[in-house]
């Protein structure tokens, strides 16, 4: 081989190197004119149903459909990360207004879809002055979940505070029932009233926003606040308290333990019938399901705060608005919505989104669908009751940071390393700075 | 003497270069660059920014959790460094005696280092949580107990490593000099002090270079072992300039500014280290 040939070579073999690696830079995604769809899920407990209701798209349609899945907690890191990418998702979620302020740029108007046509209450859609711009498709119900079976047998002591389950009905009730329960715990063969309040990040949003919104509710209905205030009074906080001191003390753990205990650590204490209360919502049914629990062991209290208890009722909202990318491609925002579209009104789709994710939507097409889901057959009663169904204002709160702010004072207070003066701090001061921070 | 391959090489280096040197670009000086850039900027994906100018950097300086992360992290680096150096030397020095079976507790003690920091995180944590319980407390419960931790682990993972490389600098010590010292009557305790540690500096400049930047630079371990809990009183500055990055709104650009003054103070510590334990080198 002569010097010419082994330059030849040497030089084409270093080009290929260099671009194979700039290749994998570049733009990798197809430029069919069909549209791409990418949607960026919120909820780790549906991952896998909204993968393969992604797929059926796909082998029904052509049109290829991803779906990726934030880990718990993680949603807006990977949001950011993801959309600052070329393929950036599609389809994404906000969690309310105060989501929605950050990524208002990215938001196409969704006035035109199925989606917003079939919503049987348009009101609650996300507007940005009079666009709109997020629909909420799953409506979820929180309360404190009760094992049916640990109540029965409670009721049927000698010595019980109530004789059904139906007679809890204020704070007092369930606070004496819990304590009582509490002290009976061997005969019950629990290990506490409430599962733990753990305060690991798959567990504390049950109590820095979900618990959190009780007060924020009672307080917005005092004062007739209805947008984000710039602050907060924190009338009700000493509910708040009595609340959060019964879920510590009539609980299955020690409290100094609680840093470090899970969503799981809860969810399967409540299962195992360690615990007759637990705080959660209708969500938390295909987990118990699979953790061994049947339908008629549950049902659903509100989380009674001791102000209006005679009309309280569960707290019903959503958090998960779908928004469309303004910046993707108009194809792609086509293929996004007619992808969205299909979700609600196809048979697949809403057996997917009713069946297999046990979701309650809101829209006009599921209204033959009926669920399975023991919680949320609670929720429908209690609406149906005629008791006031407690509102999500926690979508206004001004920052994740307030919350992580406030579940770790919380967690102080709870396992004795701080006073419940640093929670109320964390949660009145607190509001103001972080709303200035974000305004 | 000149080969035909060192001739080669003297006129086709910037060939062969070139390909690493456009990764190098691409995977370091781009992003660095562009970073610097964004830490002036206000920004909520890295691809649309506003130029704002110094006020991230305002912001940075000003909050107390970063000041808190920069202490829990500047001592954590003090105590970490000095335990590994101290245990990791002693450890290579009594694997370099004949032992039966040193090689097998070089490779055991070598393990550690070849699992991700993540891994060892959660490892740690259910093993200190197993422990702690006896208490009912866990690892967060305060951020001693996290600091402490954090210290256990980071000794555990990265003494294996470090012996490798003080081994390495004692089986080349010269032996005419041990063997000098042992002739003129010098008890062991000088033969330590005053023949082998001034000959180990250069291991011990490299050492201590790694577990300085290490200890600054932690980041997987934090996040498994404690993620800052409670009250982000645990948390490092690596995991404090994600947070900020990504957990709050709006604050991108002071994640970023936080990320431009890391990089200062690690390189300012490192430079003053390297020349530090460089300047007490000498030759055999």
């Amino acid at each position: 081989m002569n010097r010419t040939w082994k330059k030849a070579i040497g030089i084409t073999a270093v080009a290929v190197m260099g671009l194979t690696g700039l290749a994998a830079c570049g733009n990798s995604g197809s430029d069919n004119s069909e549209g791409r769809v990418y949607f960026l899920n919120f909820k780790p407990e549906a991952a896998d149903q909204w993968k393969a209701l992604a797929e059926k798209y796909t082998k029904e349609k052509g049109v290829k459909v991803e779906v990726q899945t934030a880990a718990s907690g993680t949603y807006e890191q990977t949001l950011k990360s993801e959309m600052a990418k070329s393929n950036a998702p599609t389809i994404f979620q906000v969690n309310g207004p105060v989501g929605l302020a950050t990524w208002k740029d990215y938001t196409a108007d969704m006035s035109d879809t199925e989606m917003y046509k079939q919503l049987k209450n348009q009101d609650i859609a996300l507007k940005d002055d009079s666009k709109v711009v997020g629909i909420p498709y799953v409506m979820e119900t929180y309360g404190i979940i009760y094992n049916k079976d640990i109540v029965d047998k409670y009721t049927k002591l000698p010595d019980a505070k109530v004789k059904s389950a139906e007679e809890i009905d204020s704070y007092d009730k369930l606070k004496a029932v819990a304590d009582d329960m509490q002290k009976h715990a061997k005969e019950l063969g629990i290990e506490g009233a409430f599962t733990s309040a753990g305060f690991d990040s798959s567990s504390d949003w049950r109590f820095k926003t979900h618990l959190a919104n009780i007060p924020l509710y009672y307080e917005f209905k005092a004062d007739n606040i209805t947008e984000q205030p710039e602050t907060i009074k924190g009338t009700y906080l000493k509910n708040f308290k009595n609340i959060f001191d019964m879920y510590i003390t009539d609980s299955t753990t020690d409290r100094t333990a609680l840093s470090s205990k899970t969503g799981d650590d809860a969810n399967s204490e409540f299962a195992l019938g360690k615990a007759a209360f637990y705080q959660n919502g209708t969500w938390a049914w295909s987990d118990l399901q699979k953790a061994g629990m049947n339908a008629d062991q549950l049902g659903m209290l509100p989380i009674y705060a001791g102000v209006d208890d005679a009309t309280e009722g569960l707290a019903t909202g959503s958090e998960n608005y779908l928004c469309i990318n303004a910046k993707a491609s108009e194809a792609d925002q086509k293929a996004s919505k007619d992808f969205l579209n299909w979700v609600i009104t196809s048979d697949t789709g809403i057996k997917a989104l009713s069946e297999d994710m046990g979701f309650t939507t809101p829209f006009k097409t599921f209204d033959k669908v009926t669920s399975e889901n023991p919680l949320v057959t609670a929720a429908v009663e209690d609406s149906n009751s005629g008791k006031t169904q407690v509102t999500w204002n926690f979508t206004m709160m001004p920052s994740e940071e307030w919350k992580n702010q406030l579940g770790q004072a919380m967690l102080a207070y709870a396992q004795g390393t701080g006073d419940w003066d640093a929670v109320e701090k964390a949660f009145v001061d607190n509001w103001k700075t972080e709303y200035d921070a974000s305004h | 003497m000149i080969s035909m391959a060192g001739k080669a090489i003297r006129k086709w280096w910037a060939l062969f270069v070139l390909p690493t040197f456009v990764a190098f670009i691409i995977g370091f000086i781009v992003p660095f660059v562009y970073g610097v850039y964004l830490s002036f900027c206000k920004f909520t994906t890295v691809t649309d920014a506003k130029f704002v100018g110094f006020s991230n950097y305002a912001k940075a300086i000003k909050d107390p959790v970063f000041l808190h992360s920069l202490l829990f992290s500047t001592l954590l680096t003090i105590v970490t460094t000095i335990i590994i150096n101290v245990i990791a030397f002693a450890v290579a020095y009594m694997l370099t005696k004949a032992i039966k079976g040193s090689n097998v507790f070089r490779s055991v003690f070598f393990l550690p280092n070849l699992i991700g920091g993540i891994i060892l995180g959660y490892i740690w944590l259910l093993l200190l949580n197993g422990v702690l319980a006896h208490w009912s407390k866990s690892l967060t419960f305060d951020a001693k107990y996290g600091f402490w931790g954090l210290v256990i682990l980071v000794c555990w993972q990265q003494i294996g490593y470090m012996m490798i490389i003080y081994i390495a600098g004692m089986q080349s010590l010269p032996t005419d000099v041990l063997e000098a010292a042992s002739v003129d009557g010098a008890n062991s305790r000088q033969t330590m002090f005053r023949v082998i540690i001034p000959l180990m500096m250069p291991s011990i400049t490299v050492c201590s270079f790694l577990t300085v930047t290490n200890g600054f630079k932690l980041y997987d371990q934090n996040l498994a072992l404690t993620a800052g809990n409670p009250m982000k009183m645990s948390e490092g500055l690596a995991l404090n300039i994600t947070n900020t990055f990504y957990a709050r709104t709006g604050f991108e650009g002071v994640g970023q500014a936080k990320a431009v003054l890391f990089f200062i103070l690690v390189a300012v510590v490192a430079l003053l280290q390297n020349k530090l334990t460089t300047s007490k080198e000498v030759a055999a």
